[in-house]
């Protein structure tokens, strides 16, 4: 029994070794968990899952194993998630979704309905159905014929272009499918490493100590160096437009990863495409840019420049005078663009699309090739050739 | 015999904590406890030191933390220094060996607990470079060629924030705990084993305002239990009287001394904004 129990977790890609399972035999054996089920769930959660992003899988095939503890689980599901609320203030809705959900009677009365239609959907539970209001007549279901309805319980953005989508099993839990993960973006980001010894000197230079000794007549004369370190530099150039919400994990997950890994990152934001100024916080848009030929001035030709985003627009934001959907620029995206990759030949584009269907999106042909093809996925693979690109120049 | 931890006057564990801390002790395999910063993942090695009668030994691990440091070091210049000086010292090598917590923790007369505090902040490989020493409870000191050995097996908690993710490999020999964020009940104990002569209504209402604080859509930091903590003995301090933090239109007030809740400027400006806001539309 307990041995279908670890293969059903692995077979959920939690990833539980031999060692594992034998420790919770250890600790079974060791009356450790006491008589209790739920004494023997939570060693074996702490034997088992070393990664609270499995809590919920865990969970769930928990209670599908070990009979009798669906009603706890239950419980779990039915309260709307905080976070949710947390993720309107960085959504940033516009005017026309803001009217429609007003004409439900505002965010507040949606999530009350919601609320109610939950505690009243719970007892009707069926067998592996996880969501709520899955048949599509609800009006809060995934498929509601409601157009303004949030929707629920669904993978993320189905259909981009809908209204906002909560997957409340996404922001509820801290399950999370993505398969890159931090550790995997910075190791792919190690291979860009440059050694070089600069700042404050506190290793042995061996070799100087030596020689510095010797000519000393051998009285000590001790040499330091400053510790090797990572020297490469890095203009992230991050898009945050409207169409970049469902790739705002992932953006983070390589931020965040970027941050740690190089010492020498200056990171911009921009809405869609580049134009003549960027933002230097993405929070305060509208008071903190920084012009692109002030950035071509303060950082040498020697950063490598990585550039994020979906490239998904109309092409005329990219190609004409005043094609932005900010402002009027006097000059063309891709003029600007164009600039930017004289001053730093070491460029690439990482792209969170999936590359099939780059070829269906105008906008993302033509910054491809404005790029001169060095557009990657933004995947484990395609960040390994963004990097590996990125150690010859364009030219 | 087996030991059990199950909390103590001064700190308040979940069941599910003191699961995972009775099983880490029990047999013997090291404790990682993850969670946002402020959950008590610090406090919870001392505790488990308290109640168990142990020595606490700390490894504050910082982003040039080396897994050699917490063997040993050689420390070769001061060798070369004395021997140029005709020091007598010189002669025995293992003057220059500077202990590191882990030898501290491996020669200890009794079983200590050894902490290895915020491990995510070091390099990736760190934790993969202790693996073979936590594993064996040994290592070699070349220089000396001396073979460390563990007395006493230490019982092992590793802290991390989770800024940086954990190679497998160190994964599978843990423990694993991750302390959420305390729901309302459970944060009403922690603060009570603080300010055992904290006003019950007093209680409620603070934490009241806190849990709505940390509802606020898209703060940068969300105030944890230590800034509660600094909060709470602020307004005991100054003595606030209750009404200052109760208002009948929730969100509408601002609370006083909140700057002890949101040390961050864009999240004050935030606030402040929502509140504002709020306000008018409650007019
Ligand atoms: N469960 C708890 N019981 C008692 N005090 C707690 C608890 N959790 C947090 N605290 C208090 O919160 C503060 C932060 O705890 P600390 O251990 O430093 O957190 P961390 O190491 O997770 O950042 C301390 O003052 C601690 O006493
Ligand atoms: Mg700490």
């Amino acid at each position: 029994m307990l041995v279908d129990f670890f293969y059903k977790l692995r077979k959920a890609q939690i990833p539980v070794s031999i060692t594992e399972y034998l420790a919770l035999l250890e600790g079974l054996s060791s009356r450790l968990s006491g008589y209790s089920a739920e004494g023997f769930y939570y060693l074996a959660r702490a034997t088992l899952v070393k990664d609270e992003k499995y809590f919920d899988r865990f969970d769930r095939i928990f209670g599908a194993h070990f009979q009798g503890l669906e009603e706890s689980f239950a419980e779990a599901f039915g309260q709307v998630p905080a976070e949710w609320l947390a993720r309107q203030a960085e959504l940033l809705l516009s005017e026309e979704e803001k009217r429609r959900i007003e004409a439900m009677g505002g965010w507040s009365a949606l999530m009350d309905a919601l609320r109610d239609r939950m505690e009243k959907q719970k007892g009707r539970h069926q067998g592996g159905s996880k969501w709520i209001g899955t048949a599509g007549t609800s009006p809060y279901g995934a498929y509601g014929f409601n157009p303004e309805g949030v929707r629920i319980g669904q993978e993320r953005s189905r259909n981009r272009r809908a209204v906002k989508v909560w997957d409340r099993r996404e922001y509820r839990n801290l399950d999370d499918d993505v398969s890159l993960g931090t550790r995997n973006l910075k190791i792919a980001l190690r291979q860009l490493r440059q050694f070089a010894r600069d700042g404050a000197e506190e290793e042995l230079d061996l070799g100087g100590t030596i020689s510095a000794t010797a000519r000393n007549a051998g009285l000590l004369d001790i040499r330091m160096v400053a510790e090797r370190h990572n020297a490469v530099k890095v203009l992230l150039f991050l898009d945050v437009g409207g169409s970049m919400e469902s790739h705002v994990r992932i953006c983070e997950e390589l931020f965040s990863a970027a941050r740690s890994e190089f010492k020498h990152l200056q990171h911009f934001y921009f809405h869609n495409f580049i134009y003549d100024s960027v933002w230097t916080d993405n929070r305060r848009r509208h008071d903190q840019t920084i012009g692109l030929m002030d950035i071509a001035h303060t950082y040498g030709a020697d950063h490598k420049l990585i550039i994020v985003g979906d490239a998904s627009m109309s092409p005329y934001e990219i190609t004409m005078q005043g094609g932005s959907i900010e402002y009027w620029n006097e000059e063309s995206g891709e003029t600007w663009v164009r600039r930017l990759l004289a001053k730093y030949p070491h460029a690439v584009w990482l792209n969170p699309v999936p590359v099939l269907s780059w070829r269906y999106t105008h906008s993302i042909q033509i910054t491809r090739e404005l790029m001169r093809e060095r557009m990657f996925p933004l995947t484990i693979r395609g960040l390994q050739d963004a990097i590996h690109a990125l150690k010859f120049g364009l030219n | 015999m087996q030991q059990r931890f199950l909390g103590t006057d001064t700190y308040v564990a979940t069941e599910d904590l003191m699961m995972a801390v009775n099983a880490a002790v029990n047999l013997a395999r090291p404790l990682l406890v993850k969670g946002e910063p402020g959950t008590g993942k610090t406090q919870l090695a001392e505790e488990i030191a308290k109640v168990l009668d142990r020595r606490l030994i700390s490894w504050h691990i910082k982003s040039t933390s080396k897994a050699q440091q917490g063997l040993y070091e050689y420390d070769a210049v001061a060798r070369l220094r004395d021997s140029q000086l005709g020091d007598e010292r010189v002669h025995d090598i293992g003057n220059y060996i500077v202990k590191g917590k882990l030898w501290e923790a491996f020669e200890h007369g009794s079983q200590p607990v050894l902490l290895i505090d915020e491990i995510d902040k070091a390099d990736i490989e760190f934790p993969n470079d202790l693996l073979l020493e936590l594993d064996r409870m040994e290592f070699f000191v070349y220089e000396t060629r001396q073979r460390i050995q563990a007395k006493h097996r230490p019982i092992i908690v590793i802290t991390s924030n989770n800024e940086k993710e954990l190679p497998d490999a160190f994964l599978r020999r843990c423990f694993f705990h991750y302390i959420r964020f305390p729901d309302k009940p459970t944060m009403e104990k922690i603060v009570a084993v603080h300010f055992p002569e904290l006003k019950k209504h007093l209680l409620r209402d603070a934490l009241e305002v806190f849990f709505d604080l940390r509802e606020v859509p898209g703060l940068k930091k969300k105030p944890s239990t230590s800034e509660l903590l600094d909060w709470i003995k602020l307004l005991m301090a100054e003595d606030i009287p209750r009404e200052a933090l109760r208002s009948n239109e929730p969100r509408t007030a601002i609370p006083p001394l909140h700057g002890a809740l949101l040390k961050n400027e864009q999240d004050v400006h935030l606030f402040e904004r929502l509140v504002f806001m709020n306000r008018r539309n409650a007019r």
